[in-house]
């Protein structure tokens, strides 16, 4: 069966793809906070500029990184629609009886820089790491034990419980099950959502018995460790001064 | 009582769900060292709950559980239990949770204290009797049902239990892969273990005792 979830990106052998993860999240949350709360145009087209950088150095499809901002940007084309219809301010054009604004415009304009930078930014930085290497960074940069476990568990099961929900919804179409908007539909879903959610706790119990069987107690040790190399000190170091800039900037 | 002798002693053990007929009323059994035994008997009989009272997953509502010598009662007296019984589950996808086959065959080991260059020694070791050589970096979630089930084995091999506890090793396994279950247990003599399985051929290969487990009671057939 395919994977659920894909991890385009992960394997690579760029620079991006190179550096210890545990920089590349430290760089995206300062690069996420910093262009995030800026309302000042040269500090965002630097950011921009920033992440398009970034994304040119890990080499990833450009095809792909189109698919998703497309998604992103399908729902900022509503805010380009509402915004300067609805922000109020200096009027620039009149469609009837609505009015465009500049400073509706203008917000709009600075929403979709920040949100495709902080994008970009984050294909590049985050999807170039596979999940558990992710997981394992975070781990290192002392998020507490239980939530690392939570998305560790939450991520490897995904896999399984999207397996079982497969066999189930086999199960109903090898029965002649057709959907329709009607109450055999709505009830044959919930079932089916029951079974799963019933399921997945009871494999939730199951493999916490094996964990216990195996002497888990309550703390995961790892066979692998990342290490820091000079690279990662030196791309750290000017990652976090771009971003730094970015702050001090007039 | 010697612990060579038995190394588990379970007296007159009733046990029953929180909704349901009692699985066992005063049930006895004991495993002795070097002992390889097959559990046989109808769905439902309580061959896996066996186990799991065995490993302390579940609680006697009456009765006596004796391993390795000491009376077993509360989750700390199953600590060593676990460190020196090994189970292997019948769903390995219950077993195997670590992103790759190295790191989940090293999850026991670390767990018990081995330090980082023992438990890769262990890793390697493992990998070799079990024939899994190149599956290291292998993501447990892609690997077919047949390696899943010998990487689940691995999972508890690395562990050097004393004792194995394997519930349906070689269900909707084909016949090679059933044959290499069998070469692995049958090369290691000195091993202890219990198979519940429905394979009649399996455990006539594999144990020297089978063991039948119906209406609450187990007896030597």
């Amino acid at each position: 069966m395919e994977n659920l979830i894909k991890e385009k990106f992960s394997n690579g052998t760029s620079i991006v793809h190179k550096l210890d993860p545990r920089i590349k999240l430290i760089v995206i949350l300062l690069f996420s906070i910093v262009a995030a709360v800026t309302d000042k145009f040269t500090s965002l087209t630097i950011a921009l500029l920033f992440s398009i950088i970034l994304i040119m150095m890990a080499r990833l499809k450009v095809k792909d990184i189109f698919s998703r901002l497309l998604v992103v940007n399908s729902f900022i084309f509503i805010l380009w629609i509402m915004l300067p219809l609805t922000f109020g301010g200096e009027k620039i054009y009149s469609l009837g009886s609505l009015n465009i604004s500049s400073e509706g415009i203008k917000y709009a304009l600075l929403i979709s820089i920040k949100s495709n930078s902080i994008i970009l930014a984050g294909m590049a930085l985050l999807s170039t790491t596979s999940i558990y290497n992710m997981i394992h960074a975070l781990h290192h940069l002392y998020l507490p034990d239980k939530l690392t476990q939570l998305f560790f568990f939450t991520y490897r099961y995904l896999h399984t419980i999207y397996s079982e929900y497969i066999s189930l919804n086999n199960a109903l179409k090898i029965r002649g099950f057709k959907p329709k908007s009607n109450l055999h539909t709505y009830k044959t879903y919930a079932y089916l959502v029951g079974m799963l959610m019933i399921r997945s706790y009871d494999r939730s119990s199951r493999v916490y018995n094996a964990m216990l069987c195996r002497s888990f107690r309550g703390k995961f040790w790892t066979l692998n460790h990342f290490r820091f190399h000079k690279i990662d000190f030196v791309a750290g170091a000017v990652m976090a001064g771009c971003v730094l800039g970015l702050v001090l900037l007039p | 009582m010697n612990e060579k002798i038995n190394l588990i002693k379970i007296n007159h053990l009733s046990f029953s769900y929180s909704s349901g007929q009692p699985v066992f009323s005063n049930m006895n059994f004991n495993f002795a060292k070097g002992q390889r035994v097959g559990l046989v008997g109808p769905n439902g009989s309580g061959k896996t709950t066996l186990f799991h009272l065995i490993m302390g997953l579940l609680n006697p509502t009456e009765g006596k559980i004796e391993i390795f010598g000491k009376e077993r009662k509360e989750e700390k007296d199953f600590t060593e239990v676990r460190e020196r019984i090994g189970l292997v589950f019948q769903d390995p996808d219950d077993q195997l949770f670590s992103p790759t086959v190295a790191e989940d065959i090293s999850f026991g080991p670390l767990n018990l204290g081995k330090n980082h260059q023992e438990t890769k020694r262990i890793l390697e070791k493992t990998l070799k009797i079990l024939g899994l050589d190149g599956f290291e970096n292998r993501m447990t979630h892609n690997l077919s049902y047949g390696e899943k089930r010998l990487v689940s084995l691995a999972t508890v091999w690395a562990m050097q239990p004393e004792i194995l506890l394997l519930d349906e090793p070689v269900v909707w396994l084909d016949e090679k892969t059933i044959g290499r279950v069998e070469q692995i247990l049958n090369r290691n003599q000195n091993l202890s273990y219990i198979i519940i399985s429905h394979d009649k051929k399996f455990l006539k290969n594999t144990t020297d005792n089978i063991y039948l487990m119906e209406n609450g009671e187990i007896k030597k057939i």
